[in-house]
C-alpha cells in the first residue's frame, strides 16, 4: 500500500496544477496517471487562456460574459470566483515560464475569442494547451512531486453509508499497467479527481482515446450525484475524417465560414447577425448542421473554414500548429484551400458535482478540470475557458485538500441540495444490470460494497482501501480468466448510438432508441472478457475497464438529455425550441443510487455576494 | 532485450540532404512542393490500384511482437496482419483496427491521435515515425513494418521502457527558474518577440523519444544526455526570461563528460522529429555558447 496525503488522479492540466497547489501547502502529495503527464489530452487544447488583464477589462465583464454564454446555468457563485481567480492564475504560469506570444513590448498577448466582449484571451501560438501541460509538469519535476505514471486507478475507496453525505474517501486503488500489480492508495487528507473528459462515449470527437469518463464514472458509482450531464459541447470547427480539432483561434483571427454555395451563412442566413462565426460554439454548431441538413453543405457533410486572406505571414505567426493538423489530417493546405470542418463533441460541460472549493459531497472527495461540474460552464463553455477552468479549480481544490484555510463555499453539494424530485419516463431501467449472482468483474464493483453496509457503524478506513483492492483484484483476476465477447465491439456500439441520437440535434424518439441501445451494450458488458493472458502491459484489459466508464457516462448523458424539456445553450430538443426559464433554471442531477439511477433537481444561483444575473436573451 | 538485432540502417539516408538543403525557400512553398509531390505520389498509387483489382483494397502489415510471460510470444517475432485501407489512413488506424478486429493482445501506446501526446514513435519501414501522423498512403513499400523504438528496452509488441529516457529529460532540470521575478503578482515578466521566436521551436518537443532512438551516439553511450534533453536544455537556457546566472548553470549541465560535446551532428534526430525541431542546430548553438562562456572567464 501507497501513503500520501493527497492524491491527485489524472495529470493533465487540472491535476498538474492540484499537486502543485497542494504541495504549496506543504502535503505530500501525489499524481496517479494512466498516462505519463506529458500525454494528458491538455496537451491538445490549442485556442488559448481567457483572463482580464488589461485596462479596459475586468473580471467581472469576463464574468458575465462566462454567465451569458452559460445561458444561464452556471452558478454565480462558481462564475465569479472564477473570474477573478483567473488573472493571477495566468501571470503565475507565465512566471513558471510557459512560452506566451508577445506583443510588440514584450507583454503577453491577447485574442478576441467567441463570446467575448474584449480581446482577453492570451495563447501561445495554435498550441496553448501543449505549452501549458508542459510549463506545469516542468513546475512538478521542480518541486520533486511524486509521479505514479502509467498506474490505472480503478476504484475510489469510500465508506459505505447509506446517505452519501456521510461518506468519506480514503484512498485510490491502482492498477499498474506495466505489472498487472493492483495496489492500494491510501489518502490521508483526500483524493482530486482530474481525469478529464468524457469524449470516447462519441465516435466523432476531438477527445484522446483515453478520455474515458474514469473520474466521472468511478464518483458516481461511489454516490457523488452527476450534474447537468446532458451539457455537451460540439465543437464547431473539426476535421471531418478523423474529429481533429481546429481551433477557435482560426475564427479568432479571421476566419470565415461558408457553406456549398459560397455563402458566408453565419450572417447571410441570419444566425448571428452581430458576431457572425464568433458565436458561442453551440451556435456555430447548429448553423453549421442547418446548413449540411437544408442541403447547402459540401458533399452533405461539412462547411468550408478559409483562413487565407489573414495572409501567410500571420498564419505562420500564429495559427501555424493549424496547416499542420490540416495537411497532416485531412490532406488540406490551410495557405492554399478552405479547410473543412463539421461540429465534433468536444467538452462536457457536465460532470462530478463540486463545490467552488472542488469539494464533492464525500469527505475528501473533490474533483476538478473538465471532471468536474462546477458549475461554471452551465448549458455552454467559451471558448478559452477551460484552461482557466482547470488552473483555478485545480487550485483551490489542491490548497482545500491539503488543509488551507479558505471561504466556506457557497455552492451547496449532496442529494441535500435537492430542491424538487426528477420528472423522467425512461423506456428501459437504467443502471447496474442485476445479474443476480454477487459477480463483481462487470459491475465496477458497487454491489459487493453494499453487501457490506452497516449504516451507521464505523468501518475502520484502512478496511475500507484493503475491501477496496480486494474486490479490484477479483475484478481483474475474473475479467483474465473468464471467457468472453471483446469490448471493443460494446464501446462501438455505445459511440455510434451516442453519435446518431444524442448529437446537436435531439429528438425524444432518438434518445429512447439511445437508452435502448445503451441497455443493450450494458447487458452485453457483462460477458465481457479480456482475451490477453498477460499480465505485462496488458491494454486489453485497461480499455475494458474503461468501456465500463464510458457506459456508465453515456447514460447519464442520455438519461439528462431526455429530462431537460427545454432548449438551452448546446442543448436543443426538437419537441421543445424555446428555452423555458420559469420552469428550467435548474440543474439536473443524477445519484447513482447503488444502481438504481435518480434523478432530481438542484436551482442555480444566479446571484452570488458580488451580484445577481439577470436571464437574458442570448444573442450573438 | 532489444530490437536492435531487427534494426535495419536506414536512417543515416538523408543526413547530407538536410545539410545542403537551400535556406531560401519560404514554408509556405516547402509545404506547397512536399503537396505536389505527395499528390503525385498519390496519383501513382491510384493507378497502380485501379491496375489490381476491384477487390476491397486491403494493406498489410508486418508487426513485431513480444511478451516475456506468454507462451510462444517469449522469443520475438513478426506477426502479419492484413487490414481494410481507405483513403487517408494512418498507421495508427491500420494497428488499432487489426488489434480490435483480429487480435487484442496487440499492444501500443496511444492517446490524443493528433501528433502531440507523443505516445506512438515507433519504427515505421525502419525509420522512427509518430505512427497517428503517418499517412499509409504515403509510405513506399507495399508491407508497412512496424516495430518498437530501436535502442530501448521492448516491455511488450511495440511497447518500450520510456524511463531512461525520462530520466535523460529530468537530468537537465528542466524546469522555468528565474533568477529574478516581477514582486506583483499580477505583473508578467517581459520577453522580446524575437527570443520568443528564438525558443519557439524548442518548446514543440513532445517527448516521443524518436530523435533519441535514431541517435547513434545514444546508442553507443547511455549516459550521453541525448538530443531531446539536450533540446530541453536549449529551451530554458535561451529563454532571456530567466537571467545569466541560471543560464551558467545550465551551460555547466550540457558542457558535461556525457553532454553536447558527444553530438557528432549527423542530423538523425533532426530527421526524425515529428515537430521539426532543428535539434542538431540547436545543439550546435549550445556548443558555441559553451565556448563564448569558457572564453569569458579566461
Amino acid at each position: 500500500m501507497y501513503e500520501h496525503d493527497v492524491i491527485v488522479v489524472g495529470a493533465g492540466g487540472a491535476g498538474l496544477r492540484a499537486a502543485i497547489a497542494a504541495h504549496e501547502e506543504g502535503a505530500d502529495v501525489a499524481l496517479v496517471t494512466k498516462l505519463h503527464p506529458v500525454r494528458s489530452h491538455t496537451g491538445a487544447a490549442e485556442g488559448g487562456i481567457n483572463a482580464a488583464l488589461r485596462e479596459g477589462d475586468d473580471w467581472e465583464l469576463h464574468a458575465y460574459d462566462t454567465m451569458k454564454g452559460s445561458d444561464y446555468l452556471g452558478d454565480a457563485p462558481a462564475i465569479d470566483t472564477f473570474a477573478q481567480d483567473a488573472p493571477e492564475e495566468v501571470i503565475q504560469i507565465e512566471h513558471w515560464g510557459m512560452p506566451f506570444s508577445r506583443e510588440e513590448d514584450g507583454g503577453v498577448s491577447q485574442r478576441p475569442f467567441g463570446g467575448m466582449s474584449f480581446p482577453r484571451t492570451t495563447y501561445a501560438g495554435a498550441e496553448t494547451g501543449h505549452h501549458l501541460l508542459h510549463t506545469m509538469y516542468e513546475q512538478v519535476v521542480k518541486r520533486g512531486i511524486e509521479v505514479y505514471d502509467e498506474w490505472y486507478v480503478t476504484n475510489l475507496a469510500v465508506t459505505d453509508h447509506d446517505d452519501p453525505e456521510n461518506r468519506q474517501c480514503h484512498g485510490a486503488v491502482a492498477y499498474e499497467i506495466a505489472t498487472g500489480t493492483v495496489e492500494g492508495f491510501w489518502a490521508r487528507n483526500g483524493v482530486i479527481l482530474a481525469t478529464g473528459g468524457l469524449g470516447q462515449a462519441f465516435d466523432h470527437t476531438t477527445n484522446a482515446v483515453a478520455n474515458t469518463g474514469d473520474g466521472c464514472a468511478m464518483a458516481y458509482r461511489a454516490g457523488v450525484p452527476m450534474e447537468d450531464m446532458e451539457m455537451i459541447q460540439f465543437h464547431p470547427t473539426t476535421l471531418p475524417s478523423t474529429g481533429v480539432l481546429i481551433s477557435e483561434g482560426v475564427r479568432g483571427e479571421g476566419g470565415i465560414l461558408y457553406n456549398d454555395e459560397g455563402e458566408r451563412f453565419m450572417f447571410e442566413q441570419g444566425y448571428a447577425n452581430n458576431d457572425g462565426e464568433l458565436a458561442s460554439r453551440d451556435v456555430v454548431s447548429r448553423a453549421e448542421l442547418t446548413e449540411v441538413n437544408e442541403g447547402r453543405g459540401i458533399e452533405d457533410e461539412y462547411v468550408d473554414l478559409d483562413m487565407r486572406h489573414l495572409g501567410e505571414e500571420r498564419i505562420l505567426d500564429r495559427l501555424e500548429n493549424i496547416l499542420h493538423l490540416a495537411e497532416d489530417f485531412e490532406g488540406v493546405d490551410g495557405l492554399d484551400e478552405p479547410m473543412p470542418v463539421k461540429p465534433g463533441q468536444h467538452y462536457a460541460m457536465g460532470g462530478v458535482e463540486t463545490d467552488e472549493n472542488g469539494e464533492t459531497c464525500i469527505d475528501g472527495l473533490y474533483a476538478a478540470g473538465e471532471t468536474a461540474c462546477v458549475s461554471l460552464h452551465g448549458a455552454n463553455r467559451l471558448g478559452g475557458n477551460a484552461l482557466p477552468e482547470l488552473l483555478v479549480f485545480g487550485a483551490r481544490a489542491g490548497h482545500h485538500a491539503a488543509g488551507k484555510d479558505m471561504k466556506t463555499a457557497e455552492i451547496q453539494t449532496g442529494p441535500s441540495a435537492r430542491s424538487e424530485p426528477g420528472d423522467v419516463a425512461p423506456p428501459i431501467e437504467p443502471g447496474a444490470v442485476d445479474t443476480g449472482s454477487d459477480d463483481v468483474a462487470a459491475d465496477g464493483g458497487e454491489r459487493s460494497s453494499s453487501d457490506l453496509r452497516t449504516d451507521g457503524a464505523m468501518v475502520e478506513p484502512k478496511e475500507t482501501l484493503e475491501h477496496a483492492v480486494q474486490q479490484e483484484r477479483t475484478r481483474v483476476e475474473t475479467l483474465l480468466e473468464d471467457d468472453g465477447i471483446n469490448h471493443a465491439e460494446v464501446r462501438s456500439n455505445v459511440q455510434q448510438t451516442m453519435t446518431e441520437n444524442v448529437n446537436v440535434f435531439r429528438e425524444e424518439a432518438g434518445l429512447h432508441q439511445a437508452l435502448h441501445d445503451l441497455r443493450q451494450a450494458r447487458e452485453r458488458y457483462e460477458n465481457v472478457a479480456v482475451s490477453d493472458p498477460s499480465r505485462t502491459y496488458n491494454t486489453d484489459l485497461i480499455h475494458t475497464i474503461e468501456t465500463r466508464n464510458v457506459l456508465d457516462v453515456a447514460e447519464a448523458i442520455t438519461l439528462g438529455a431526455l429530462a431537460r424539456e427545454e432548449f438551452r445553450g448546446a442543448h436543443w430538443r426538437a419537441e421543445f425550441q424555446q428555452r423555458r426559464d420559469q420552469e428550467w433554471i435548474k440543474h439536473t442531477m443524477l445519484a447513482w443510487n447503488d444502481g438504481d439511477p435518480e434523478l432530481y433537481y438542484k436551482p442555480v444561483l444566479l446571484e452570488s455576494e458580488h451580484k445577481e444575473y439577470e436571464p437574458k436573451e442570448r444573442s450573438y | 532485450m532489444s530490437t536492435q538485432i531487427e534494426q535495419e540502417t536506414e536512417t543515416e539516408e538523408s543526413a547530407d540532404e538536410s545539410v545542403t538543403e537551400p535556406p531560401v525557400e519560404s514554408p509556405g512553398d516547402r509545404r506547397r512542393q512536399q503537396k505536389r509531390e505527395r499528390a503525385s505520389r498519390l496519383d501513382e498509387q491510384r493507378r497502380v490500384e485501379e491496375e489490381v483489382s476491384e477487390d476491397e483494397e486491403t494493406v498489410s502489415l508486418k508487426i513485431f511482437r513480444y511478451d516475456p510471460e506468454v507462451e510462444g510470444k517469449e522469443e520475438p517475432r513478426f506477426d502479419d496482419f492484413t487490414v481494410p485501407f481507405h483513403k487517408g489512413m494512418t498507421v495508427l488506424d491500420a494497428l488499432i483496427y487489426a488489434r480490435d478486429h483480429y487480435d487484442s493482445s496487440l499492444t501500443f501506446r496511444h492517446s490524443c491521435r493528433q501528433a502531440v501526446c507523443g505516445s506512438d514513435a515507433l519504427f515505421i519501414n525502419g525509420r522512427q515515425r509518430l505512427a497517428c501522423k503517418t499517412q499509409i498512403g504515403d509510405l513506399d513499400s507495399g508491407t508497412v513494418r512496424i516495430e518498437p523504438l530501436p535502442h530501448q528496452a521492448v516491455v511488450k509488441d511495440l511497447v518500450v521502457d520510456m524511463e531512461h529516457f525520462y530520466d535523460q529529460m529530468e537530468a537537465v532540470e528542466p524546469y522555468f527558474d528565474a533568477d529574478d521575478l516581477p514582486d506583483d503578482e499580477l505583473e508578467e515578466q517581459y520577453q522580446s518577440r524575437e527570443n520568443r521566436e528564438k525558443v519557439k521551436m524548442s518548446t514543440r518537443c513532445i517527448w516521443c523519444g524518436a530523435c533519441t532512438s535514431s541517435c547513434n551516439i545514444a546508442a553507443g553511450d547511455n549516459e550521453y544526455l541525448g538530443p531531446a534533453a539536450i533540446n530541453k536544455a536549449y529551451r530554458f537556457a535561451m529563454d532571456e526570461r530567466e537571467g545569466e546566472q541560471r543560464k551558467q548553470d545550465r551551460l555547466r549541465i550540457v558542457e558535461q563528460e556525457h553532454g553536447v560535446w558527444r553530438c557528432q551532428t549527423q542530423f538523425s534526430c533532426t530527421e526524425v522529429c515529428p515537430k521539426d525541431i532543428p535539434l542538431t542546430e540547436h545543439i550546435q548553438e549550445l556548443k558555441r555558447e559553451a565556448i563564448k562562456n569558457n572564453l569569458k572567464f579566461w
